[in-house]
């Protein structure tokens, strides 16, 4: 008897189960977007992190001057109405439209000169404050050399007047104040909550969590969910068709997919590698390939033998067959890198495109005084995970195969591996970068004399001489010139080697609008909607 | 009985200070550190962020006001999450976790004890034999492989229940349960059936079947008490397990229990994070093996002295 009560009872209780309606089901009702979002965020202060996680939310919670273009094209009025550029490209002036932050206070200039000085403060160890370098003084004043802000060239003239004076033309100015590092904070919460400079500054918490963006910080559940509401305040708030985004932290690509399958999730923020060719014939209408603004890429410590050799290394690109590893490797629908900026078909078109001639890699191995026995074994690093591995896998076949190099393959931890690229404990790297913002400068930077994140030992004088001559232009037409000669420069001396394009790879339901494809993958939240498919 | 706690937690403490002294030496061997990123930081940045954590200080500097510090119960602030202390995530992901494991222990209890009395009553008919090899087979699957073959078949084909979040939609805590437990239940079934066999031969339930008492109060009544003691014995233990052991099922669901928290901890090099809940674990399973062994000493007086 008791058995068929129990059996009864878990019926029962499955068949209830079995009522839910997924989420994404009635979302057309309900206006939630669910969003899968990687890691769980470090924190959502826009001075301090750094992750891809973090600044989506961000997106959703403070305004800058300017937002991103729903479609990718320039930067579009955001809390600055418009803004005027004296003729010598210097000296920009932007006029704050009536905006309110999430308390109700006004937005005001000087809660962008708080922000740029909380931002470039020493002590509070911002790891973006060159995204503001280009301003008068600020790079002084973020390392330490001058201690009177009021010197940095940025002053609020009046309630709703913002002058920035830079210390070179920068055309690329506006894309830069799109990213969320620029953005304004509320004065007044973050003092109430700590120092001006305080880590860990408790403002950031729900209930404290002050903003100016579409939306508003309703719960943060760590390791489970943030979700954000629309924002009655918000300027633009007519706009808004979202009643709540909530994003969820998922850092395993199968869950992940079954939460997309199982209908808890609008769009994916990936999808498993063996799935794609599965999808790509079952759910095209699903399944979303975009061009994405980075490049994957092998890094070359020129300081260990053979590789200090620029022949050994024009001879290592040559043998690699990139069109093979995207094609029958990567199979994400990326593309065979051209070179290291990756081609933007709006603007700037990167000079080479990389050749693949195992015959030439030869010749140019032997002038260099090696041949396959003389070489020694050369290890290639890279941080486990199974496509990074199928890719090293993929190059130490074509390195054997057509120069005789005998590769050894090591994976690490995350860690590990960052630790070995920064104390340059390393031969062969494999490395990624995603551009913060749509502009050669985000790459080609990169690889000057001693900057952070070169890491190869790589520095040539001609090279950071055009990077500078760039700087200083006044037109952007003249600025390109200097940065594909210098990427020219890039591409013969081949400190870093190319292999692919990125792609943006995701699962989207059809109910989602306005989720238009951009090279940034960014996606202002005011101009989505969800429908019936 | 007084002289067992006593010293058994003298055994402890030593016990909990060779794990903190293992753990720190061995979190700040290992290569990498709490503030490598992709984006390198600045050597100025990268020396604000040691000052400010106390990384600039020697080893054994470090150590000592590390273990000052927990000795008044400050498990200091966590690297990963600017502003978050390891208490308070310890205090995030340890109810949880406490929830997921009792709840898989009670499942475990109540199919494997059903299961294990069914077998005895019934022993070598259908009725032992396929709840037994099924027990087997659930102790043989570990949950990295029967999470997903049941978010496969309960969560996307048959869509009776959501396949991940623990407390975030109704329903979803039915599978991480039926995952972490089913081993466990599997181990209750064997034991039950074990220990009811050996008692159901015994003269007291002979003897209580002859007065004509009914079947049901001869088991529930009479053999169960006997009968569920290697069950009870082995409860201890299991807690301990399921608590130190949910990260698994806890990855699998994205439940945001106090496992995830520790193995994330050592992919990010957290340090005072993976100190915190290395201690906190162990404080745990000291604390369920010593509840444990005075349950046992409770019923077997041979074990007081």
């Amino acid at each position: 008897m008791k058995l068929k009560y129990l059996a009864l009872t878990i019926c029962l209780f499955l068949f209830a189960c079995g009522e839910n309606i997924p989420p994404v089901d009635s979302s057309t009702e309900t206006k939630i977007l669910y969003l899968g979002n990687g890691t769980e965020p470090k924190d959502l202060d826009p001075h301090t992190v750094t992750g891809v996680p973090e600044s989506k939310i961000l997106m959703a919670l403070i305004e800058g001057l300017v937002i991103r273009h729903p479609s990718g094209l320039p930067p579009i009025p955001g809390i600055a109405e418009s803004w005027d550029i004296s003729s010598d490209g210097k000296e920009y002036t932007f006029y704050l439209r009536d905006a309110l932050w999430s308390n109700g206070d006004t937005v005001i200039a000087q809660d962008f000169v708080y922000a740029w000085n909380r931002m470039l403060m020493p002590s509070l160890g911002s790891k973006y404050p060159d995204m503001l370098y280009d301003v008068v003084n600020a790079e002084k004043y973020n390392k330490g050399l001058l201690d009177d802000f009021s010197l940095v060239g940025v002053k609020a003239i009046d309630d709703k007047t913002l002058k920035v004076d830079l210390k070179n033309p920068a055309p690329y100015f506006i894309e830069l104040l799109a990213h969320y590092t620029t953005r304004p904070v509320h004065k007044a919460t973050i003092e109430k909550f700590g120092e001006m400079d305080s880590l860990g500054n408790q403002w950031t918490r729900p209930g404290n969590f002050v903003g100016n963006g579409p939306f508003t910080l309703e719960e943060w559940k760590l390791n489970q969910v943030i979700k954000v509401k629309k924002s009655p305040t918000y300027w633009d708030a007519d706009r808004v068709q979202l009643n709540e985004i909530h994003f969820l932290p998922i850092d395993n690509v199968t869950r992940e997919d079954f939460m997309f399958r199982s209908g808890r999730l609008h769009v994916t923020s990936t999808v498993p590698t063996e799935k794609i060719e599965v999808y790509r014939e079952e759910y095209p209408d699903q399944i979303n390939i975009t061009p994405y603004y980075g490049t994957y890429y092998y890094r070359i410590n020129i300081n260990k033998k053979p590789l200090d050799d620029k022949l050994v290394r024009q001879a290592l690109s040559l043998s690699i067959d990139r069109e093979k590893i995207t094609e029958k490797v990567a199979k994400g629908g990326q593309d065979p890198a051209f070179s290291f900026t990756p081609p933007d078909p709006n603007s700037y078109f990167p000079p080479t495109k990389l050749e693949y001639d195992p015959e030439k890699a030869k010749e140019l191995l032997e002038t260099a005084g090696f041949s396959s026995d003389s070489l020694p074994t050369i290890e290639l690093l890279y941080n486990t995970s199974e496509g990074h591995q199928k890719i090293a896998e993929a190059m130490q076949q074509m390195w054997k195969e057509n120069l005789g190099i005998n590769i050894l393959l090591t994976n690490t931890d995350w860690k590990v591996y960052l630790s070995r690229q920064n104390t340059g404990d390393y031969e062969i790297a494999r490395a990624g970068w995603i551009g913060d913002y749509q502009d050669p400068k985000s790459f080609l930077d990169m690889m000057v004399t001693g900057r952070g994140n070169n890491q190869t030992g790589w520095s040539n004088a001609d090279y950071d001489n055009l990077l500078i001559k760039a700087a200083n232009s006044t037109s952007q037409k003249e600025r390109f010139s200097y940065m594909y000669e210098a990427e020219k420069i890039l591409m013969d001396e081949l400190p870093i080697i190319p292999i692919y394009t990125y792609t943006r790879i995701f699962m989207k339901h059809g109910s989602v609008k306005g989720w238009n494809p951009n090279l940034l993958d960014s996606h202002p939240y005011q101009y989505i909607s969800i429908e019936n498919k | 009985m007084f002289n067992l706690i006593l010293r058994r937690i003298a055994i402890a403490i030593p016990v909990l200070l060779t794990v903190i002294t293992l753990t720190f030496l061995m979190v700040h061997s290992a290569p990498g550190g709490p503030f490598d990123e992709e984006k390198a930081v600045s050597a100025e940045v990268l020396a604000k962020l040691n000052e400010r954590y106390n990384l600039d200080q020697p080893l054994s500097v470090q150590y000592f006001d590390y273990l000052s510090g927990v000795l008044v119960g400050d498990f200091g602030p966590s690297f990963r999450y600017p502003g978050r202390s390891v208490t308070e995530l310890i205090s995030i992901g340890l109810p949880i976790t406490f929830e997921l494991a009792l709840y898989s222990i009670l499942f475990a209890l109540c199919v494997g004890v059903l299961a294990g009395v069914l077998g005895a009553l019934r022993p070598n008919t259908a009725l032992d034999y396929i709840p037994m090899s099924t027990a087997m087979i659930g102790i043989c699957i570990p949950s990295i492989i029967l999470g997903p073959i049941l978010i496969l078949i309960f969560g996307i084909w048959l869509g009776w229940v959501p396949v991940s979040g623990w407390g975030y939609m109704p329903g979803d805590k039915i599978l991480p349960i039926l995952t972490l437990g089913t081993a466990y239940a599997a181990y209750c079934a064997r034991l039950t059936r074990g220990g009811m066999l050996e008692i159901l031969n015994q003269d007291f339930i002979r003897t209580a079947r002859a007065k004509g008492l009914s079947e049901t109060r001869v088991v529930v009544v009479h053999a169960l008490r006997g009968g569920l003691t290697p069950v009870i014995a082995f409860l201890g233990p299991a807690m301990a397990g399921l608590l130190a052991g949910s990260f698994v099922v806890e990855t699998i669901f994205g439940i945001p229990g106090l496992g995830r928290f520790y193995v994330e901890a050592a992919f990010n090099r957290d340090y005072t994070m993976i100190l915190g809940s290395s201690i906190f674990f162990s404080f745990l399973i000291v604390s369920f093996n010593l509840i444990s062994d005075l349950v046992a000493a409770a019923l077997n007086p041979k074990l007081r002295d």
